[in-house]
Formats: C-alpha cells, structure tokens, sequence
C-alpha cells in the first residue's frame, strides 16, 4: 500500500503490527457485520499517521475486501493517509496527535454508565506523549478509576526528528504513568504472548486504567528499515519492496 | 442569563437521559443545580478543556448529548481543534457553551473578553451558533440544541440580563424587538437593549428605526432577513464582537451580491491587538469601544447622510 502509494509512516506502522494483530485476533470484542453495535470495545488509534496497518488489519478482519486497500491515498478514496472513520471498522478519524486519548476516556465514561462492560483501548505513539492534552488525560482517568480504559504506548523511541530522548527524553516514562495512578505494564511490544496477556488482563482489578508501555523497533521485521528515522517518511522502491517482502515473509 | 441556561437544561436533562454536562472547573453559584440533580451525568473535569472536549466528542458519539461550559475563550479557542477535529468533523453532539460574552466579565481583561469567539466557532464546519439578547431566548436556544442532534455554540452573557421583546416563537428566524421600516438595526446579544435605546434616539428626531434581534448566527435564514429589510433604506448591524467573522460579516457576505438592496454598515468592537485592556464594567468598556448609545446613534446618523 505505501509502495503502490508512495507513502509516508511504514516504519511506525510496522513498529505496531503486533500490537494491532493481537487486538484483533484475540482481545476485541468487535463484529465486522455489526461495526455500529452498542455493546463493542472500542479501539481508538490515536497515532493516527500509522494508518495503512490499520487499515490492512481491518481488511483481513474483514470489515471490508483486500482489494479496496488498492485505493490508499488515491484520488477519491475514503482510505485517507491518515486514519478516518468513513472506513468501516474505524472509530475516529486522528492524524493531529494528543486527540485520541480524551475521545477513548470519552467512550470509556459512557460505556461504564451504560454498564455495558466495554472496555476501550487507545494506541498513542511515543512521541505524542510530548502533547498537553494527553497529560490532562492521564491525570483524568485515574480519578476518575477508569479500569475499562487500557493506553497501549508504542514506545519504538523515534519521533518525527530524531530520537525520543534527544528530542524530549519521557524517562523515566513507567515511573510517570505509576504516579499519575495507572496500572503499569511494561512489555516487549513484539512478544505476542505478553501482549495478550496483559490485554486480555483489562480491566485491572485494582480499578486503576492500564497503560501498557510496549518498547518496540521502529520498522520492525525489514532489516533497513529497523530503528530508521528517515523511514518515518520514505516510501520504499520497488527493488527495496521486494526485499521487504521477502524478509517479513510475505 | 446563565441561571436561565442552566433551568433550562436542567428541564431537558429531566426528559432526556442522555444529556450530560461537562465543565472545567467553572460554574460556582450556577451549575450546582443539575450537578445536585443528575450526579452521574456532571463532570468537573478540572482546568482541561482539551481533555474536556475530546472527552465529550467520545461520550457524545457513545449516543449521548453532551453539554461543555466554561467562560468565554476557556471551552472555544483553547480547544479549538478538538472541536473542529473531534467534534466537527465527526458530527459529535457536543454543545459548547461560553458564559462572558463580549466585556461581560468587565474589569477581568481582556484574557476573559470574548470578542472573536462567535466569529470562529461560525468558521468550523457543520456547528450551529447562538447568540441570544434575552433569557427567553437563551430559553428557546438551550431547548432547541439539546434536540438538534448537532455541534452547537451557544454564547451566553452574564447574569441579570432583561426580557428585550415578546415570546420567541422560531429562534431559528430574526426576532423583531421594535418596529421600523426606514431604518433596521440587526443586533445579536445584549447589546440589543443597546439598539433599542438608540431606535428610541432616532425616533425623537424623525427616523423610523426598527430593532430585529439575529440570535442564529448559523445558519443565517437569509431569506427571512432579506424579508425584514426589503423595504429599509439602511441596515445596521450591531454586536459585541469584532467585525470581522461575526454579524456584520456573516450578513454583508450573504447579501453581497443582492443587486437591489440598502447598504449595510457595521458597528462591532474594534481589534486590539498589541494594546491591553483597561478595567471598567461592561457599560464603561462598551463606551470606551463606541458602542454607546449616542456613538451608536452618530454613526447611524452619518451613514444615513451617505445615502
């Protein structure tokens, strides 16, 4: 798709295909014949950038055909580059970080009164930890004892120009999230088995909103890609595809 | 104006369970009667308005309708792309309401005027905007967007404020205050008990001045406003807002290429950037801007002898 597109972010979306491979096969309780049902989880993508995952995800869930991903990023397309909820299986459009958690406490508040047992999860890249709004949420659903809500940080430790502790360093990142009054789970973002685990965990008995802090490789599983800012933006040749594909085993 | 919103939504939130209200820590002596009456429906959620109004984008698109209050610039500009993103942009029925508008909060400065909001929040797509003169059409306006299933801006002033005219029966169309076809001043807000003072001015000297409160911004109904000025030779508009973005611009820009149609002169707060304000009641600041009610009167007299 960002080939074919010549797009920008695969190496923050390969950073999170774990993460979304394990919400999708084995954590949300979602129906792709009924996206709209009242009782679903919700999972909200706050790093919205990282979108052609998502969307492939969606695909072979089966919100919608393979074939339609043909359009990312084309000419009339609802499959924008950032992620919009005109895609079946999309709750909110992002793209502008700092916006998916507030929504994600949102629906969180509203399913507890609904006392439907929906639990809601909201994926935050590390480098749109460094925005305000954010932080108003963390201090927020604490207080509020939020234990439906569960933040997933893809912590791959590059931002958008340079590196997360050149640009604004969030060390010591769990110590904060603990002293704000969260649920703390510090996991290999690639180990599917620790992912379900500590997924499958939410709600947290203690009551508290879990954050599970996931230390991940940007652009995870193609030998140059991995731990490269510039592929936050390149789109790969078709020589450099090809090489992709074979090391990912596609 | 504010004791009149919250009666009001208190009433709606009695026969609809959906409706929540969110504040940021702002409301003393006025939100505590719904808080009281529907506790699990009210959040303080602190000094936060971006959380705040992405919290209600979520809680509003979980099916519910969702209430945000605060003063002035605090639930609009601060979180202005929550609203436009989160809100906006997904439809969400979320109701932002600012309390403060203009120089409500007088003395407070110019962090607490209000003077470019109503003209912003116009700009973001697919919101309805109110700006009531009275509390019986802040009444009619908090009724009619607790229904409307859409984003809605509702600019409320301060408190004490008087009844300017009769029932409301459409707040969607212009009300008329007062009478007159040579002359119609369209006024949004309080400011309209201004209007009236300087119709009755106009009157003692032989003009027939009418007063036609414009309460929805957006979307104007234009053609009910083409109706209430078609026999006029002069229109003005008059708000405590800048001129840009607001009345003055939303009317001159739906009129503009009418090819029949009387002039239209704006009387509206002038910018100051780079200047602070200066303390003063509301009034004293009104004045000091050239919205009293002879500034309001000279300048009608001068644009009528520029006809």
């Amino acid at each position: 798709m960002v080939h074919a597109a010549k797009a920008s972010h695969i190496g923050g979306c390969l950073s999170m295909a774990d993460i979304l491979a394990v919400l999708y096969t084995r954590i949300l309780r979602i129906d792709p014949a009924e996206p709209q049902s009242p009782g679903r989880d919700r999972f909200v993508l706050s790093k919205g950038h990282a979108t052609a995952i998502m969307y492939a995800t969606l695909a072979e869930c089966g919100f919608f055909s393979l074939d339609e991903l043909g359009t990312y990023c084309r000419d009339g397309s609802i499959f924008t580059g950032h992620v919009s909820h005109a895609v079946p299986g999309v709750e909110v459009s992002t793209g502008s970080l700092g916006h998916g958690l507030p929504i994600a406490i949102g629906m969180a508040l509203a399913a507890r009164s609904r006392s439907a047992g929906s639990r809601v999860f909201c994926l935050l890249s590390d480098g749109e930890c460094d925005e305000g709004s954010n932080w108003e949420g963390i201090l927020f659903a604490p207080h509020h004892k939020l234990s439906n809500l569960c933040v997933i940080v893809d912590f791959n430790k590059i931002q958008s120009f340079g590196s997360v502790a050149e640009v604004l360093n969030l060390d010591p990142f769990a110590a904060k999230w603990k002293a704000f009054g969260w649920h703390v789970e510090e996991i290999d973002g690639h180990d599917v088995v620790a992912l379900e685990r500590v997924l499958g965990a939410v709600p947290a008995p203690s009551g508290r909103p879990t954050v599970v802090i996931a230390h991940t490789v940007k652009g995870k599983g193609v030998s140059f890609m991995e731990n490269k800012l510039e592929w936050h933006y390149r789109s790969p040749s078709d020589e450099l595809l090809a090489q992709a594909l074979a090391e990912v085993g596609a | 104006m504010r004791t009149t919103f919250i009666e009001s939504l208190s009433q709606a939130a009695s026969e609809n369970p959906d409706i929540w209200l969110l504040c940021g820590d702002l409301g003393y002596s006025v939100l505590e009667p719904f808080a009281a009456k529907f506790p699990d429906r009210f959040i303080n959620v602190g000094v936060a308005e971006q959380n705040m109004a992405g919290m209600a984008a979520g809680i509003a698109l979980s099916g519910k309708t969702v209430f945000i209050y605060s003063i002035g610039n605090f639930p609009t500009l601060r979180c202005l792309e929550q609203l436009r993103n989160d809100v906006c942009y997904h439809g969400a029925d979320v109701k932002v309401v600012a309390v403060g508008a203009g120089y409500a909060y007088g003395s407070q400065g110019y962090t607490h005027h209000a003077l470019e909001d109503a003209g912003i929040m116009s700009m973001l797509p697919g919101i309805e905007v109110f700006v009531p003169c009275d509390p019986m059409e802040v009444r009619a306006a908090t009724q009619l967007i607790a229904a409307s299933g859409k984003p809605s801006y509702l600019r409320l002033s301060r408190q004490g404020e008087p009844n300017l005219g009769a029932a409301v029966s459409d707040l969607r169309k212009p009300r008329t205050l007062r009478e007159g076809r040579d002359v119609i001043i369209l006024a949004s807000g309080p400011i309209a008990s201004r209007a009236l003072e300087a119709a009755g001015e106009l009157a003692l000297r032989g003009r027939e001045v009418g007063v036609v409160s414009v309460s929805c911004l957006k979307p104007l109904d234009e053609s009910a406003i083409r109706a209430v000025m078609r026999d006029a030779s002069l229109i003005v508009t008059l708000e405590e807002h800048i001129l840009r973005g607001g009345l003055f611009s939303l009317v001159a820009s739906a009129f503009a290429g009418d090819a029949r149609r009387p002039p239209i002169a704006g009387i509206g707060i002038p910018e100051q950037g780079g200047k602070t304000s200066i303390a003063g009641s509301r009034e004293a600041l009104l004045d000091a801007a050239g919205l009293s009610v002879p500034a309001i009167v000279a300048r009608i007299e001068q644009s009528l002898a520029k006809r």
